[in-house]
This record gives structure tokens, sequence and C-alpha cells, in this order.
């Protein structure tokens, strides 16, 4: 076997390994064994706390839909804010040179 | 006197100061927009070292990064350039590792092991990053001591990109934007191995996507930044959906962190134009072997400890950007005055 075709076999071997671990990776999170259930205590809560734990318990379709779209609403408006507001200040951020 | 901050979070029932919460939304977006890696790294640690259980804190990091990636991602105003088709490829096989990173956390609760198994995995990642930080500080002062000597640069290293486009397992796919003819497997098994990545730790991924589609993949630099936005941003809200859905997501963390993220990532972008040098990564390689430190001191049981060390460490790092950016903002803004009148 030459030098080129060990380091081809290698390559290969490398390159598909993470392919075989799939397979494993998904039986082990598998149906079998059943996730930890968690609930939320809602005694002490109230408001914006109250109404998510609730929807955690209660409907969790909903509340990951909540959860991620208020994820990407608030990144997005943050986002803009925080434009205006450096606009504001006067710092242009447009042109910038590389330092390095 | 902050006894008026503490909230109990409403999924996981901790206790914990609102405050500090935000305060390190601000440094991770400091050093986000500074640095140009996510600083998800720090997060995970931090939440579980302040007393989430480690699935909360996986999954409240990698829901507040979807949300940060969007700030991140429209402060480059669009994606710039995007190979959609490589994109698309990686974001496939990046959502299949999502959930198989998720699933073995989910494994690893059941299992009672999730807390020190995850966190030996962050001290070998963040060791990791803190090498590769300090090869880099001391590879260019080599290089500049060469340079200043007069002698010829060193060979150029090995350029493994060619070496794994000889590998011609089909399908053989053209990315006419990244200019670069690969087989489908070698972009797919980077998506994957990332996205596991991703998945298990809470991180964005960018931190490693980046690398491997220059290095492994050979994609030009400005075509990779695009191409790497976009597949972390969606493949962040595959990852925030999965967790939401398997419960380890704590909503209003997710909230207090992205308030005080989205100031930070301003102030780490606009200090980029003031500070120069590079002395400040090689006090954010400190700022990390800290933070591998402060999850090694968690590990062994020493929590007060860990958590000052965390938030030292990244406190003075982020203090240091913030006084340099203002600094400079302040003689800018001066030299437009001056300009003006």
């Amino acid at each position: 076997m030459t030098g080129r075709t060990i380091v081809r076999s290698t390559a290969v071997l490398v390159a598909l390994a993470p392919w075989l671990l799939v397979a494993g990776t998904y039986a082990a999170g598998g149906e079998s064994l059943g996730a930890l259930v968690h609930v939320a205590d809602t005694r002490h809560l109230g408001g914006f706390n109250l109404y998510f734990a609730n929807l955690y318990n209660v409907n969790r379709v909903l509340f990951t839909a909540l959860s991620v779209g208020m994820t990407g609403a608030m990144g997005l408006g943050l986002g803009l804010v925080m434009d205006v507001v450096v606009g504001a200040i006067g710092l242009d951020l447009s042109k910038r040179e590389a330092k390095e | 006197m902050f006894d008026w901050f503490y909230v109990t979070l409403p999924i996981s029932g901790v206790p914990i100061n609102a405050l500090l919460l935000i305060l390190l939304g601000v440094a991770v977006g400091v050093l986000g927009g500074f640095f140009g890696m996510g600083g998800a790294w720090m997060v995970t640690p931090a939440l579980n070292i302040f007393g989430f259980p480690m699935p909360f804190a996986v999954g409240t990091d990698l829901c507040h990064m979807a949300g940060k990636s969007i700030i991140s991602t429209r402060r480059h105003a669009k994606f710039g350039n995007v190979d959609m088709k490589l994109g698309l490829t990686m974001l496939a096989f990046d959502v299949v590792g999502i959930e198989c990173g998720a699933r073995l956390v989910m494994l690893l609760e059941r299992l009672g092991l999730a807390g020190p198994v995850i966190r030996w995995v962050y001290v070998a990642l963040l060791f990791l990053i803190a090498w590769l930080v300090f090869y880099d500080y001391f590879k260019e002062r080599a290089i500049r001591r060469r340079a200043a000597l007069g002698l010829a640069p060193a060979t150029p290293a090995l350029q493994w990109h060619v070496a794994l486009h000889k590998i011609k397992l089909r399908p053989v796919l053209r990315f006419n934007v990244a200019q670069v003819e690969c087989s489908m497997w070698l972009p797919a098994a980077v998506g994957f191995i990332v996205g596991v990545l991703a998945g298990f730790l809470g991180i964005g991924g960018g931190l490693l996507m980046m690398p491997a589609l220059v290095y492994l993949i050979g994609v030009p630099t400005f075509v990779a930044v695009g191409t790497d936005l976009f597949t972390v941003m969606l493949s962040g809200f595959y990852g925030a959906a999965t967790y939401s859905m398997k419960g380890r997501v704590e909503i209003l963390a997710v909230v207090l962190m992205l308030i005080g993220a989205a100031p930070g990532a301003q102030i780490g972008t606009i200090a980029t134009k003031y500070i120069r040098g590079y002395g400040i990564r090689l006090i954010f390689a400190i700022t990390v072997t800290c933070a591998m430190v402060s999850v090694i001191l968690k590990q062994l049981g020493y929590n007060t400890a860990a958590a000052w060390m965390v938030m030292a460490a990244v406190s003075v790092i982020t203090g240091i950007v913030v006084v340099g950016m203002v600094r400079g903002a302040m003689r800018e803004l001066a030299a437009h005055k001056e300009v003006g009148a």
C-alpha cells in the first residue's frame, strides 16, 4: 500500500466518521426512556412570569412559538433602537478602517 | 442594596439577581461585537455557576444567541456575500447536528451526568480557544520580529482544503459564489459537527464554522462571513425551538440578557474603531483561561469562588473595551465639533 493510498483512506475515514455517529446519537436520545418531566411552580408568580409558566406547563408548542418569536422580535427591535441611539449620538459606524 | 433586583425565574425556579444577567448580556455583546466571536462560550458556564441546572443553561444560552445573532446580522446591514447553496447544504446537516447535541444533553440529564460532562467538555473547549488565541498572538509577534530583522517570512501552512477537495465522494457540488467544487459531504460534515457542538454546548457555532469554512472548505473570507451569519442565525432559531419544546429555556433570562447584549454589541463594534494592537488579544486569552478555571472550580464545588472569578474576568475585559471605546468616541466627537466650529 502506497503512502498516498494510506493518506487518502485516512482522509475518507475522517470525513465519514461523523456520519457513523449519527445513528448512535439519535438512538441515545430516543423515545425509550422518556424525558425528565419538569413542571414550573406557579404559586408565587404573577404577570408575565405567571403567564409564561402556565403556558410552559399547559401548551409547550405555544410556549415554543412565543419564546422563539419573542427572541427574534427582541433581537430585531433592540438592534433597530440601538442603531437609532448610536446615530443620535453622532457616531458613524459605516466608516471603519482596518487597524491591525 | 441589590436585593431589589433578585427575581425567581418562572420555569426553573432559580433565584437570581437580574442585574447579573443584564451585565452578562452586556459582556457577551461587547466581546461579540469587538472580537467577532459570539461570546456564548462564557454564558453557559456562567449561568451554570449562577445556579441554572446545566440543560437550562445550555437551552437558555442557545435561545439568547439566536436573538443576538439578529442584532449582529443587522449590524452587517445585509448578509453580504452569501453562498446560499453552501449555506443551505450546511444548514440541513447543522440542524441534524443540533438535534443530536440537544438529545445528548437530555440523555445526560436523565443519567444525572449533564453537569459534570458538559463542564469538562467546556474546559476542553475553553482550553482550545485560549491556546489558539495565545498561539495567534505569539505567532504574530514572531512574524513581526522576523520582519524587523529582515528575515524571510516562515513557510506557509499546509492548505487543508486543497487536500480535502481531492476526496471526490459523490455527489460533487459546485458552489458558485464561493468558487469551490467539492464533495457535498465535506460542508455537510462541517455543518453536522458544528451543529452537534452548538446543540450540546449552547454556543452559536460561528466560532467553529468560520475557520472551518475558510481552512477546510476553502471559502474566501468575505463569503465565509456572510454564509456563516446566514447559517448560524437560522440554525440558532432551530436550537431555540428544540430546547423550548424540550422545556429547557428560561425565557425571562433570555429577555434580560438580550436587553444587555443589544447596547453591548454596539459598544463592542464601535470599540473596534478605536482600540488597536494585539495586546487586547492577550487579555482575551487570559479571560478565556479564567473562565476555564472558573468552570473547574464549579466542578470541584467552589461555587462562590467560581462565580467571582467568571464575573471578574468578563468585567475586566469588558471594562477595558468600554473605556477604550468611550475615550475614542470622545475624541471623535471633539474632532467633529472642531470641524463644525
